[in-house]
């Protein structure tokens, strides 16, 4: 089993399936009377979150507590970060309170690559800069997997602003691991020059929307990360949702059985419409639940073991 | 009268191996268990067999399709899996989480039989009495093996047992049933003294 879990493209269809299966007993747990495992008793995790987050955070501290480890939540606003802490710095504080693994989210693309390696617990990536999110991408993959009962063989299309996403990334790692056919679309501006030979041989660009829909069994819509734009990659919001939005007449171009997806927090309007957002079709809230069941099953598989 | 010299080394010792239970003694074996299984609950109402993989899980089904063969009533089969339970999960590299399956009704204020295949030390016992008590509260508990070979770490007894192996501690016994490994025997392997 792996060490940590860093990149999406850390994960071999092997261990990815071993994930997502563990992830499948752990979902049971949530319909149970005593909602908690005893497999991770007395093991410390740390949240460590340099960025606001809602979803992530709270899903990994529910994964964590349903495993029966002990929670330390660290959050850089009202720490030793404001009074200008370094991360190694913290990072050998966590390492002295005895974390065995650390939960990490931060602005800057590799922080967790750095993290794992000055601590001796496990690191997760929880969301780096605009670079990875790999836990998001399993549990897309295993909602997939639930929704349309396999991976091999799906296409895919990845919708917006995929410059800025980490979602996207590890996303088109895992999916092309797991056998799935992406297809990136979005506004030239939004979607690097060199991604796809870069990151999984045959992974599609495509700049237009419509002419992608009718083909795929997934369409997830990315948001559109105003926080990290500071240059203008599109005219305006209008334009950007006229073109590239899913709204109702383009939900009812997508094949009958396609789901749409959405990693949150929703832009409603702009990316997507409340009538897509709010539509059976889409699995937004069924992500959420099941990015519980997956971070336990990741958390299991990293300090379950003696792994060292 | 002149001994022999005596050899100076020993020729090594092979690892025996005693086959304990053949293909039939195991099937007259659960015969057994499942008759007494029918004595001691008055006719398996309100029972439930829950078996613990791998091989309790096969046993646990055999046992059903006995009962309902002797008796004509169905005995709801399920299968707990123990893997988080368990006290030695830090000893070892992670093992991977098996399916728990619990029959529709549920366990609640019913009787389960866990069923398995050795009774050794008593700690995969114990693990499946915590993880039964976490999905919910039967009104008894009993254990059905199809061997008992002794040194128990911990207070626990066997309800039903298929067959008493007395075993040195060094000793290994290994079930094997057609479901899993295409054979039913039960062999018992030699620690090589």
């Amino acid at each position: 089993m792996i060490r940590h879990l860093l990149s999406g493209g850390d994960l071999d269809a092997a261990t990815a399936t071993q994930i997502l299966d563990t992830a499948t007993e752990m979902a049971t747990v949530a319909g149970r009377e005593v909602k908690k495992l005893p497999a991770l008793r007395g093991r410390t995790v740390v949240n460590l979150f340099y960025e606001d987050s809602t979803r992530t955070r709270i899903s990994f501290e529910a994964a964590a507590k349903r495993l029966s480890a002990d929670v330390i939540n660290f959050s850089a606003k009202g720490s030793s970060v404001t009074k200008g802490e370094s991360l190694k710095d913290t990072a050998l504080t966590l390492q002295a309170m005895g974390a065995d693994a650390v939960v990490v989210r931060h602005p800057a693309s590799g922080a967790p690559h750095r993290l794992a390696n000055w601590v001796d617990g496990s690191v997760v990536n929880a969301g780096d800069g605009t670079h990875e999110h790999p836990t998001q991408a399993l549990l897309d993959a295993y909602t997939m997997r639930s929704r349309l009962g396999r991976l091999a063989g799906l296409h895919v299309a990845i919708v917006g602003d995929v410059l800025h996403s980490r979602v996207a990334r590890s996303n088109v790692l895992l999916l092309s691991t797991l056998g799935a056919k992406v297809t990136l679309v979005g506004p030239p501006t939004l979607i690097p020059v060199d991604i796809s030979p870069a990151l999984a041989p045959g992974t599609d660009v495509s700049y237009d929307l419509d002419a992608v829909l009718p083909g795929v069994d997934v369409v997830m819509m990315l948001r559109v990360q105003r926080e990290r734009m500071n240059d203008s990659y599109f005219p305006s919001a209008r334009e950007y949702a006229r073109r590239y939005g899913l709204d109702g007449p383009r939900l009812r171009r997508l094949p009958e059985h396609a789901i749409v997806m959405h990693p949150g927090p929703m832009n409603r309007g702009m990316e997507i419409t409340p009538e897509v957002a709010d539509s059976p079709r889409s699995t937004i809230v069924e992500q959420v639940a099941n990015g519980v069941s997956v971070r336990m099953a990741v958390l299991y598989l990293l300090l379950g073991g003696n792994n060292r | 009268m002149a001994y022999p010299p005596a050899a100076r080394t020993s020729p090594p010792r092979q690892p025996s191996v005693k086959v304990i239970l053949t293909a039939a003694d195991v099937s007259r074996v659960v015969d057994r268990i499942a008759h007494q299984i029918l004595e001691k609950t008055q006719g398996a109402a309100e029972t439930v067999l829950l078996g613990i993989p791998t091989r309790g899980v096969p046993l646990a089904r055999r046992l059903a399709a006995r009962i309902s063969t002797f008796e004509d009533v169905t005995v709801p089969v399920g299968v707990l899996d123990i893997t988080l339970y368990r006290d030695d999960l830090r000893r070892h590299a992670t093992r991977a989480v098996g399916p728990t399956d619990l029959p529709p009704g549920g366990i609640d204020g019913r009787r389960v039989i866990l069923v398995d295949d050795v009774l050794f030390s008593g700690r995969t016992v114990r693990a499946a009495l915590d993880a039964l008590s976490d999905v919910g509260r039967p009104a008894s508990v009993q254990l059905a093996v199809l061997v008992d070979r002794g040194h128990r770490q911990l207070p626990i007894r066997a309800d039903y047992v298929g067959k008493n192996i007395p075993t040195a501690l060094a000793e290994s016994v290994k079930v094997t049933l057609a479901e899993t490994d295409g054979a039913d025997e039960v062999k018992l392997y030699g620690g090589g003294q």
